[in-house]
């Protein structure tokens, strides 16, 4: 690959993200984050929402963080469907490894105490 | 060069059939992609053997408890402030990064330079912010191998590995954090040396973009799994 060929690769690559889209989602993260404060101070301890659903709700909200740190800060969106797909695809191995994981330590709690 | 294209460049043109990446993205730039794959795997297999261990024992630490405090300020009363404050300055400094990426396509130096230096300020801040939760759980008992006398649950073990794993995991992070730093810090130093006003591409700042925002993902995960739920 030569140098300008990256070069131009580069600068077709970048028409994503401007400044106003920058704190645009910067203030969507801070959003999410309130709405997490307010379920942990207001929302559970008030007894409106089990912990059950709350922590379905925060693991929920992560991910939608997660999805906007990695797809506009990282700029993953922008790139090539080769590499996205790469990527997030390998992720699979977590979620196995999170489904083998819990199983086990349910299993022992059950078991062992 | 001639503007009839031959049947062979032609078959080149495809994205797969080589002489050009098809990802389109720069080798070192993969290749942090590809490492940043791997910290992930690391990042969660802790993040998982910690579910898993909560998972198993009778009673765990409530968070609310354990982290009510605001070092130097108040000892008690304000569950998820400080974490809170620690939360902010990351994911600010993210934006200042990112901000620093986008002046580096319109070739700014100097603003390139201000954010970077912005996001080496809050990288800073929140290290100072770890350093003061360390040291105030220490004082409270907890540290690798040991958990305040005052704890009431019924599985000590549990509590046992709640303080092992926050150090630990908090630690590993915080250590990205440091490198992250220190990294930027480097950095920093060449664009304002010129290195890359000469090369006439800002894509270094770019790639250790990417490992501070994956620093910052991270502690998104860290905060939900260690303070939230």
């Amino acid at each position: 690959m030569s140098a300008e060929h990256t070069q131009d690769e580069h600068a077709v690559e970048h028409e994503g993200m401007t400044k106003k889209k920058i704190w645009q989602v910067f203030f969507y993260m801070l959003g999410i984050t309130a709405i997490e404060f307010f379920i942990a101070l207001y929302l559970l301890p008030k007894g409106i929402l089990g912990q059950g659903i709350g922590n379905f709700i925060y693991v929920i909200l992560t991910l939608v963080k997660a999805f906007y740190i990695v797809a506009y800060f990282m700029h993953l969106k922008f790139e090539k469907f080769a590499l996205k797909t790469g990527i997030m695809v390998s992720l699979v191995f977590i979620i196995y490894f999170i489904v083998l994981m819990l199983t086990e330590g349910s299993y022992q709690y059950l078991h062992m105490n | 060069m001639s503007t009839t294209v031959s049947k062979i460049d032609e078959i080149k043109s495809d994205a797969w059939s080589g002489g050009k990446s098809p990802f389109a993205v720069e080798y070192g730039k993969l290749m942090m992609w590809f490492f940043l794959l791997s910290d992930a795997f690391t990042f969660s297999a802790f993040l998982i053997y910690y579910g898993a261990q909560r998972f198993s024992k009778l009673s765990w630490p409530d968070p609310d408890v354990v982290f009510q405090s605001i070092p130097g300020i108040a000892d008690h009363g304000f569950p998820l402030v400080f974490v809170g404050l620690m939360t902010f300055i990351l994911i600010m400094s993210s934006v200042t990064m990112v901000l620093a990426v986008e002046a580096g396509h319109r070739n700014s130096k100097k603003e390139v330079v201000w954010w970077m230096i912005a996001t080496i300020i809050g990288g800073a801040m929140f290290l100072g912010c770890q350093a003061l939760e360390w040291s105030h759980l220490n004082h409270e008992g907890y540290w690798w191998g040991s958990f305040p006398a005052s704890y009431t649950g019924v599985d000590t073990v549990g509590a046992l590995q709640f303080s092992n794993l926050f150090f630990t995991i908090t630690g590993f992070h915080g250590f990205h954090v440091f490198t992250g730093v220190i990294i930027n810090i480097i950095i920093t130093l060449m664009v304002v040396s010129g290195v890359f006003q000469r090369s006439g591409s800002y894509l270094m700042v770019e790639k250790v973009g990417l490992y501070w925002h994956f620093v910052d993902l991270v502690w998104v995960f860290v905060f939900t799994f260690f303070y939230l739920v």
